[in-house]
């Protein structure tokens, strides 16, 4: 299960069969003890009981219509969240299958001829060491201690091809849950009972303990206060109402209006429409839908503030290797040398390649056949070749045949070799080797017979369509930095290619650590990735910090999220999620406060064209009746946050681009499609309800 | 030169005017704001104060130091008021009761310049000078250093501290109150108006009645009161009193007056910030609402859709005929525009829908351009909560000037932004709901409400204006209206200055190709819009129930 190479954010859709599932759980919501976590919909559902008492003291058949609605506008409400936790909780079982009860075979000692004993996995702890064979469920997350494995993850990564785990170096750390295929591994116990991977990752996509992030706190606060003026609003409305309704004596009394002021009926109808019901309603769902955004990456988020966080990030950190090149170098040219055809040497060096096994060798046979077609000859077929393989220690390799000896690799090693057999490599060569390396790339060198033939550029790759991606990134006003061990000088070259905005060559994990201090003393959004134990401290410091599951226990532990894949490229994604969250908030709570404008067109001159008959000007909508009025803006209030359900799981569809083109398009969207909208909205249900019996 | 294109060429006049002196005296501001040297007057006012002046003082201190200054204030003017029958230059009058000195005392250290009393039968000369043209200039420059410590919060990076309340009070009147307030007094004398200290002159009019006529140090009282935007008038009838405002050109001066320092604090604020594009934004925010405004209210005074203006042309009902229809109105909304509070109209006897101009510019928190200091500071509120909603839409969690505007931030800006309406809405409504308040209504219907309306969104907003026709010099009017006042003075600063302090401490974002952009027409056009529909919203039903009804029917 890899990720879009595209990048670009989609969403999961809705099955409208969802939200029927996810009724009894909004229906549980109800409970104002669930509810008060919301105070925009706790306000309306205090309406709907205070209109329910109305409506059963004095029944109408408009009044019910309007308690309806309103328990309805609460149950639409909930079952926005229900919907986005219910995706959530269909992962989490996934997980739970995995997180069956086993048992550890737990070892005195770190040796496999220890004395072992069996006991169920949850009692372990910490610095426990324990056994696994092939066809055995590791018991907890841990590293290993001793021995090589193939491990099968499909369990929390949804891969199914099996991955290596080995004690040592960066492969080491294992899930607990995940089941190895092959081999015995001795795996030291890191987790604490019921913290383990799986356990958090459960909790994660439920949702179970949630946090609002600041930003989230900061739209609740504001939508709070916005609540409050409206509420301030209606309830100081009550006595201009008795007034206006006193000083113009011999008007009837209407459903709207009696001498008492406005019924409380169309009062709370008035304040729930005003208030931000849609945002309101949707907020917690955008929240837990961009969590699961990223669990649908693979990429396990361990705090909401972690992935608002992303949306800021203003630096990125990649490293070089596998994320901006394929991570091998490659064969890109054959240079001869004077008095040598391009073709000889392509044939020289394909020869003497053909006992290379390592990824550069193979690359120069491919790159012979590809770009001058040469046929790839299999070392079998040469009955007399006497074959020369590749070693660290001699760095190169090469064939002897029928009398020819050709060989190929690093420029000291073979210019020695040539030296030996009594050549004189020319000052050309020197030149020819500089050059390539002046220009980042690496050089071999081939001969044959004592005489040097040319020199075989080998280059880092970069992957396809990353300096597009590099530019979208600058138009965005993210920053890239391109991580690598490399020199100043091959750095150079690669990040040139890539088209990242900078690079930091021969980089240790502190020139890292350093590097993302001075970002933030700079008041910027750091993002990185990393999967060693030594990029730890890295991972920490950086605001968005995504760990590679690969990586050891230390890197995960040190990051705040976890890639399944283990696909630094990602990062990338994380952001445009990230982003795509905040602005989802930002677009409904602009659709929301726009919607008032209309549902003031319908409800005030419902109530008060009776006593001011020229308010009925205000009637832009020529709406039937007063009932007919109240009634279509409520319906429409409530229908509204159903209708908006996919746009909030899905988030606002997202382009990379600059700020001023973003806000624009979005503007013309929600905000002026706020306003439009609910105009039509509700004339439409107004031409439906009017036909209902006391509403017309 | 018909009266409509005469007053075009007024209002014309008065943006140039603006446009001119909005960079050179933003400037000047700047550096008084900025300087590190304290003048010889200073030091002895310091001295005297026992102020240490280059101490700075965090957001809490200052605002204390505000506050222990305002309350001081008020006592001082309470005071004087009891005490005018034994101190001199009292004109023989009693002192002033007790709920009118009250409400008096606040309205002028609130800025507000509610007149609950009439100025001229009930003030001596020591009172209006010592006691009212004191606060006229401490109350504006209060306003200017609680703007001041706002910018500095966006301008500073991880700071404990805003300035210095007592310099910052005392540059603001003494090298920018008080020798503009000089010169235009001077100019005001030559256009006509009286500057003595005479008594009461008892004279016998061509219809053989008798009226008394106060002298007074009016000019310098007058210069002040424009532009440090009190409003309050020592003559009951205010700018419209021929000894207050003389001839079309005093008008001009005196509505130049009341906007030259809003409109250009916008520039001191881009200087301060260091992008001075920032500054344009807001003013552009400003006076584009202030001139939509201007025009509107000149269009429904002009227009006059009512049974009388229709015979005459116009509504000209309660204006000078010396300024006529145009100019009157223009006045009008500069003074609302503004929380000045001056009349020179009788706004009770506008149109409805140009009453409802002058209230729906109140209503808008006095922020286009508004008070001295107090306009800057509301619109820069405004523009912190735009950009929280609209910032959320480029993607980032919002921040305006580099500043992140978290949790803590949108609860005082939202805090600030419902405290007037709260206070508008909640006292109209007491007044409304007794039939015993209701009886100092002057007319019955919706122009009653809206006289009960207009009351309490100018008292709320610390305007000071009018609207005439109702009664409020009794207990119940002095108490509420003074408690609007102090609440929509103070608990607006305290909000300011926390949000200061909390931005101060904050280090910047640097901008970049994705922070929203807070200089270009597109947000002005956001934050304009923001205002008028969070205005529009919290008091439509207010305002359907009061000018709308009246202006529909």
């Amino acid at each position: 299960m890899s990720s879009p190479a595209t990048g670009r954010v989609g969403g999961g859709l809705l099955d409208p069969g969802q939200l029927v599932r996810s009724l009894p759980d909004a229906l549980k919501k109800l409970n104002p003890a669930t509810l008060w976590r919301n105070p925009v919909m706790l306000i309306v559902e205090v309406g709907a009981v205070f209109t329910t008492v109305l409506a059963v003291l004095d029944p109408s058949f408009f009044a019910w219509a309007i308690v309806v609605w309103l328990w309805l506008t609460v149950v639409f409400a909930n079952l926005a969240e229900a919907v986005a936790e219910g995706r959530g909780k269909a992962q989490a079982a996934t997980l739970r299958a995995a997180k069956r009860d086993t048992t550890a075979r737990r070892l005195k000692s770190p040796t496999a001829t220890a004395e072992e004993d069996v006991v169920p996995a949850p009692e372990l702890r910490p610095g426990d060491y324990v056994i696994v064979e092939a066809g055995e469920v590791i018991p907890g997350d841990g590293d290993v201690v001793e021995g090589i494995a193939s491990v099968d993850e499909s369990a929390i990564t949804g891969e199914s091809a099996p991955v290596i785990r080995e004690s040592g170096g960066d492969r080491s750390a294992v899930t607990g849950g995940t089941k190895v295929l092959s081999d015995r591994i001795i795996v030291r116990i890191t987790q604490k009972p019921g913290e383990s991977f799986i356990d958090r990752m459960i909790a994660l996509v439920e949702g179970a303990n949630r946090q609002k992030t600041p930003n989230e706190i900061a739209l609740n606060i504001l939508l709070a206060a916005l609540t409050i003026i409206f509420l301030i609003a209606t309830v100081t409305m009550q006595p201009l109402a008795i007034y206006s309704k006193l000083v113009n004596p011999g008007v009837p009394d209407s459903p709207a209006l009696n001498a008492d002021g406005v019924t409380g009926v169309v009062l709370v109808s008035l304040l729930v429409c005003l208030i931000p019901t849609t945002i309101g309603a949707l907020l917690s769902a955008i929240g837990i839908a961009g969590m699961d955004r990223l669990v649908q990456r693979n990429v396990l988020a361990m705090s909401g503030r972690a992935v608002e966080a992303a949306g800021d990030v203003s630096t990125l950190l990649l490293d070089k290797t596998g994320t901006i090149t394929l991570g091998n170098r490659e064969a890109a040219a054959f240079v001869p040398v004077d008095g040598v055809a391009e073709q000889q040497l392509a044939e020289a060096a394909q020869l003497a390649s053909l006992a290379d096994a390592t990824p550069e060798g193979r690359s120069i046979v491919v790159y012979a056949k590809q770009a001058y077609g040469l046929r790839e000859r299999q070392p079998g077929e040469l009955a007399h070749a006497e074959w020369v393989p590749f070693t660290a220690q001699t760095r190169m390799s090469g064939v002897n045949l029928d009398g020819r000896q050709v060989r190929k690799g690093a420029a000291t090693a073979v210019m020695k070799w040539v030296r030996d057999a009594g050549g004189h490599p020319t000052d050309e060569v020197g030149h020819l080797v500089d050059g390539i390396s002046a220009s980042g790339g690496t050089p071999l060198v081939v001969a044959e017979q004592g005489r040097v033939l040319g020199v075989i550029h080998l280059k880092d790759v970069v992957k396809a369509g990353m300096r597009e991606r590099f530019d979208e990134m600058r138009r965005m006003g993210i920053r890239t930095v391109m991580i690598t061990g490399d020199n100043p000088l091959t750095a150079k070259a690669i990040a040139d290619e890539a088209g990242v905005d900078d690079f930091l060559a021969e980089a240790t994990p502190e020139d890292k650590l350093a590097l993302i201090r001075k970002e933030q003393e700079g008041g910027r959004l750091v993002a990185m990735t990393g999967d060693g134990t030594n990029d730890a401290p890295a991972l920490a410091q950086s605001d968005v910090g995504v760990a590679m599951n690969t990586g050891t226990s230390a890197a995960k532990e040190a990051g705040n999220m976890v890639d399944l894949d283990s696909n630094p490229t990602k990062l990338i994604e994380i952001v445009e999620i990230g982003k795509q969250l905040l602005i989802t908030r930002g677009a409904l709570t602009t659709f929301s406060i726009a919607n008032d404008i209309a549902k003031y067109f319908a409800i005030i001159p419902a109530m008060f064209a009776a006593v001011y008959p020229g308010l009925d000007a205000l009637n832009v909508m020529r709406l039937t009746s007063p009932q007919s009025a109240i009634l279509s803006a409520v319906i429409f209030n409530a229908v509204v946050i159903v209708a908006l359900i996919p746009l909030a799981l899905r988030g606002v569809r997202y382009r990379p681009s600059s700020a001023s083109k973003l806000l624009s398009r979005n503007l013309y969207l929600y905000g002026l499609g706020g306003i439009i909208v609910p105009f039509i909205g509700i004339k439409l249900i107004d031409l439906l309800v009017q036909f209902l019996p006391g509403i017309g | 030169m018909s009266a409509t294109a005469a007053g075009m060429l007024f209002i014309a006049s008065l943006v140039l005017a603006m446009v001119l002196v909005h960079r050179p005296f933003g400037d000047y501001m700047y550096r008084v704001h900025t300087s590190v040297r304290h003048n010889v007057a200073e030091r002895v006012v310091y001295r005297l104060l026992g102020v240490r002046a280059d101490v700075e003082q965090s957001w809490g201190v200052y605002a204390r130091s505000l506050l222990a200054f305002s309350v001081l204030s008020i006592l001082v003017v309470y005071g004087i008021q009891r005490l005018q029958d034994k101190l001199p230059l009292s004109l023989g009058r009693p002192p002033v009761t007790d709920h009118v000195a009250w409400n008096t005392a606040i309205s002028f250290v609130t800025n507000t310049n509610w007149q609950a009393y009439s100025g001229e039968s009930t003030m001596g000369h020591l009172t209006q000078m010592a006691a009212l043209a004191v606060q006229n200039f401490v109350s504006a420059a209060v306003g200017m250093a609680v703007a001041i410590a706002l910018v500095r919060g966006f301008a500073r990076r991880r700071s404990g501290t805003l300035g210095n309340f007592w310099v910052d009070l005392v540059r603001s009147s003494v090298r920018i109150l008080l020798p503009i307030a000089f010169v235009g007094a001077l100019v005001l004398v030559a256009g006509g108006l009286i500057q003595n200290f005479s008594g009461v002159h008892e004279i016998t009019t061509l219809t053989g009645g008798t009226q008394s006529i106060t002298g007074g140090p009016v000019a310098s009282q007058e210069a002040i009161k424009e532009l440090g935007t009190n409003g309050g008038g020592f003559y009951n009838a205010n700018s419209a009193h021929p000894f207050e405002n003389a001839t079309a050109w005093t008008n001009w001066l005196e509505i130049f007056l009341i906007l030259v320092i809003p409109f250009a604090l916008p520039r001191t604020f881009g200087r301060m910030v260091g992008q001075v594009r920032q500054g344009y934004a807001i003013v552009a925010v400003m006076g584009i609402i202030a001139l939509a405004s201007v025009l509107l209210t000149n269009a429904f005074e002009l227009g006059g859709d009512a049974t009388v203006p229709r015979a005459v042309g116009a509504a000209a009902e309660g204006k000078e005929v010396r300024f006529g229809v145009p100019d009157s109105a223009t006045f009008a909304a500069a003074t609302t525009l503004t929380s000045t509070g001056a009349t020179g109209s009788a706004h009770d006897s506008y149109t409805p829908f140009g009453g409802l101009m002058t209230m729906f510019n109140m209503m808008l928190g006095e922020v286009a351009p508004g008070g001295v200091g107090s306009g800057l500071y509301g619109m820069l509120i405004l523009a912190v909560i735009t950009v929280f909603v609209a910032g959320l839409m480029v993607g980032r969690t919002p921040e305006y000037l580099g500043k992140k505007i978290g949790p803590r931030e949108i609860k005082l800006a939202s805090s600030y932004f419902l405290v007037t309406p709260a206070l508008v809405l909640t006292g109209t409504a007491f007044a409304m709901g007794s039939a015993e308040q209701r009886a100092s209504m002057l007319n019955g219907g919706a122009h009653g409400l809206s006289e009960v309306l207009y009351a309490f969104t100018s008292a709320s907003n610390n305007n000071g204006s009018a609207f005439a026709g109702l009664t409020v010099n009794t207990p119940w009017y002095d108490v509420a209206t003074g408690l609007c006042m102090v609440f929509g003075r103070f608990l607006p600063i305290i909000l300011v200055l926390a949000l200061a302090g909390s931005l101060a401490a904050q280090s910047p974002v640097p901008e970049g190709a994705g922070t929203l952009p807070t200089y270009r027409p597109q947000f002005v056009g956001m934050v304009i819009g923001v205002t008028i529909i969070l205005v529009a919203l919290t008091f439509l039903p207010a305002l359907a129930l009061g000018p709308i009804a009246e202006g529909l029917s």
